[in-house]
């Protein structure tokens, strides 16, 4: 029972620390950002290899869903005759949850533990001692366009697939189960909401872009230079990445959308 | 004399284990310093501390006058674009390839033109011979390579002082001499100051003015080439001759042999 106690003393005193490591990490990165703006050839190389390198899962994926979307909508609305709203079901579930969430997750599994797995080598192999003794500062040439890539990216590529997520629902619904095209298209264009669906999608899969660039970066900091040490930071950052966009997602929805 | 690089009283802890105590010494501006000792008593750590990336526990080191751990980032900043240093490990940025990491600090911190950044470079890359290997990314370079391409990147600045982790090691007779050479030729024509950390006892005291000798966190011993040679200290002659047996460890601090093998 005392080891208990103390395990549980032990366990959520390092928790706390590791907490006040990232705020501190955090508030250090915060001035470095506006240079990543600055050396406009680090961010566009970082916004490839986020971004452009993760178009070809998140537009199979969307695509996959969207269709699954059109599937089990049709099924359901079939029954009460309104099979034509099959259209704005499927574009506000993509624009409001699964687009922002689902390219997130997928982002972290991509993109999140690639740069954290890349920073911890760098780390290892004294890349990052090296940059501080060449009096470079690591954090504006190696994490601050890192950063602002993965909060420019991101949006866009929750944006794309929901876009394709509606073509899928729209290759099932109208090009195999026969839905009316017309009506299809007309119901969802008056039932989604530019603004209420679309620029608040944006801003959850801003807050998740965030909370992504910044666990990837400060586990990838953080990683203990050895191979196991840089797995486990690669581990770290999808787990706590995964479940820390699903939390947020509850608490976005609820503030948007009551 | 001149002392560029002052070290004073330092001590500094790896959790409870003391890698310093109270260690104190001198590098006088424009010499050759040779830093010996056994592994893992603490010279890359020391390298480190004159470089201001750890902070020491107590104590001070003064580089050109200005304590390096006191220094603003920024003024630590511009302290390094002086201060030349060759990792043992080389560190180079594995996403450049050898041209492109020895230009790596003149892009960063000079306004000169492509032409003359490749000039300089290709001087750097000659003075350790791989002019022909700056295409080759980090990845494909052996390891003795790896750490000639850090060397031509440490110089490319034209530091006032370099300070070399290990650059014998791994490399072939050859180039090991050539490389002699290079630091005892950077450190005359340049009028660098020089440190050069290395267990290649004869390399080192062949080009080396002074030589410290460091062991359990402290100075063990002291002086010119000739005063070290002929020294009687035990602990010297040991680590001169490379005998097993003798005043230093050959084992990291630990429990009694038997004890741990559970023989008693
Ligand atoms: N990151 C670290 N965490 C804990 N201890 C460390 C760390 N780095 C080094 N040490 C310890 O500090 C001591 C000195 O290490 P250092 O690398 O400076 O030795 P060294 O003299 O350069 O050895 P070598 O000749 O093998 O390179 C070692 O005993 C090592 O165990
Ligand atoms: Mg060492």
């Amino acid at each position: 029972m005392l080891r208990f106690v103390q395990w549980l003393g032990h366990h959520s005193l390092s928790r706390i620390r590791a907490a006040g490591r990232l705020g501190l990490f955090l508030f250090s990165l915060l001035p470095a950002l506006p240079y990543a703006l600055w050396r406009v050839a680090l961010l566009l190389k970082q916004v490839y290899n986020t971004g452009t390198l993760s178009l070809p899962i998140i537009m199979t994926a969307g695509l996959f869903v969207g269709m699954v979307l059109g599937l089990q909508g049709y099924n359901v609305l079939v029954d009460y005759n309104s099979e034509e709203a099959v259209g704005t079901m499927t574009a506000l579930s993509l624009f409001r949850e699964l687009g922002p969430v689902v390219a997130a997750l997928l982002f972290v599994g991509r993109a999140g533990s690639a740069l954290t797995a890349e920073i911890g080598l760098m780390r290892s192999t004294e890349q990052l001692s090296a940059l501080e003794m060449m009096a470079v500062d690591p954090l504006k040439f190696i994490f601050a366009p890192r950063f602002l890539a993965v909060v420019i990216v991101l949006p866009m590529l929750a944006l794309i697939f929901s876009a394709l997520g509606v073509l899928g629902g729209y290759l099932v619904a109208v090009g195999w189960l026969g839905v009316d095209e017309g009506a299809f298209w007309s119901q969802m264009i008056s039932h989604v909401d530019w603004y209420d669906d679309v620029i608040n999608g944006v801003i959850k899969s801003v807050v998740f872009a965030l909370l992504v660039a910044l666990l990837s970066l400060f586990h990838g900091a953080e990683a203990v230079p050895t191979s196991e040490g840089v797995s486990n930071a690669t581990t770290r950052t999808v787990v706590q990445g995964s479940l820390g966009i699903l939390a947020l997602d509850f608490i976005l929805t609820a503030l948007m959308f009551n | 004399m001149d002392v560029h690089i002052r070290v004073e009283n330092l001590t500094f802890r790896r959790g409870a284990r003391k890698i310093f105590d109270n260690l104190s010494l001198e590098i006088p501006r424009g010499q050759v310093v040779a830093i010996m000792g056994p592994s893992g008593t603490g010279k890359t750590t020391l390298l480190k501390l004159i470089a201001g990336q750890l902070t020491p526990e107590k104590g001070r080191v003064l580089v050109d006058g200005e304590d390096v751990h006191r220094l603003s980032r920024r003024r630590l900043f511009a302290l390094r674009q002086r201060m030349g240093m060759l990792f043992q490990s080389g560190a180079l940025l594995t996403d450049l390839n050898v041209f492109d990491n020895v230009a790596f600090p003149l892009r960063e911190h000079t306004n000169l033109s492509e032409n003359l950044i490749e000039r300089l470079v290709l001087m750097k890359l000659q003075a350790v011979g791989l002019r022909g290997a700056r295409h080759m990314m980090p990845s494909a370079l052996s390891g003795g390579m790896a750490r000639r391409v850090a060397l031509a990147r440490a110089i490319a600045m034209d530091p006032d002082m370099i300070m070399y982790d290990e650059p014998f090691v791994g490399q072939d007779p050859i180039t090991m001499g050539v490389l002699v050479t290079l630091v005892r030729k950077l450190n005359t024509s340049l009028g660098l100051t020089s440190v050069v950390v290395s267990h290649d006892v004869q390399e080192v005291l062949s080009i080396a003015d002074y030589v410290y000798v460091i062991s359990q966190g402290q100075v063990m011993a002291q002086g010119t080439v000739e005063v070290i040679r002929n020294s009687d200290d035990p602990y010297v002659r040991q680590f001169l001759q490379g005998a097993p047996d003798g005043p230093v460890p050959f084992h990291f601090p630990a429990e009694d042999y038997k004890k741990d093998l559970g023989l008693c």
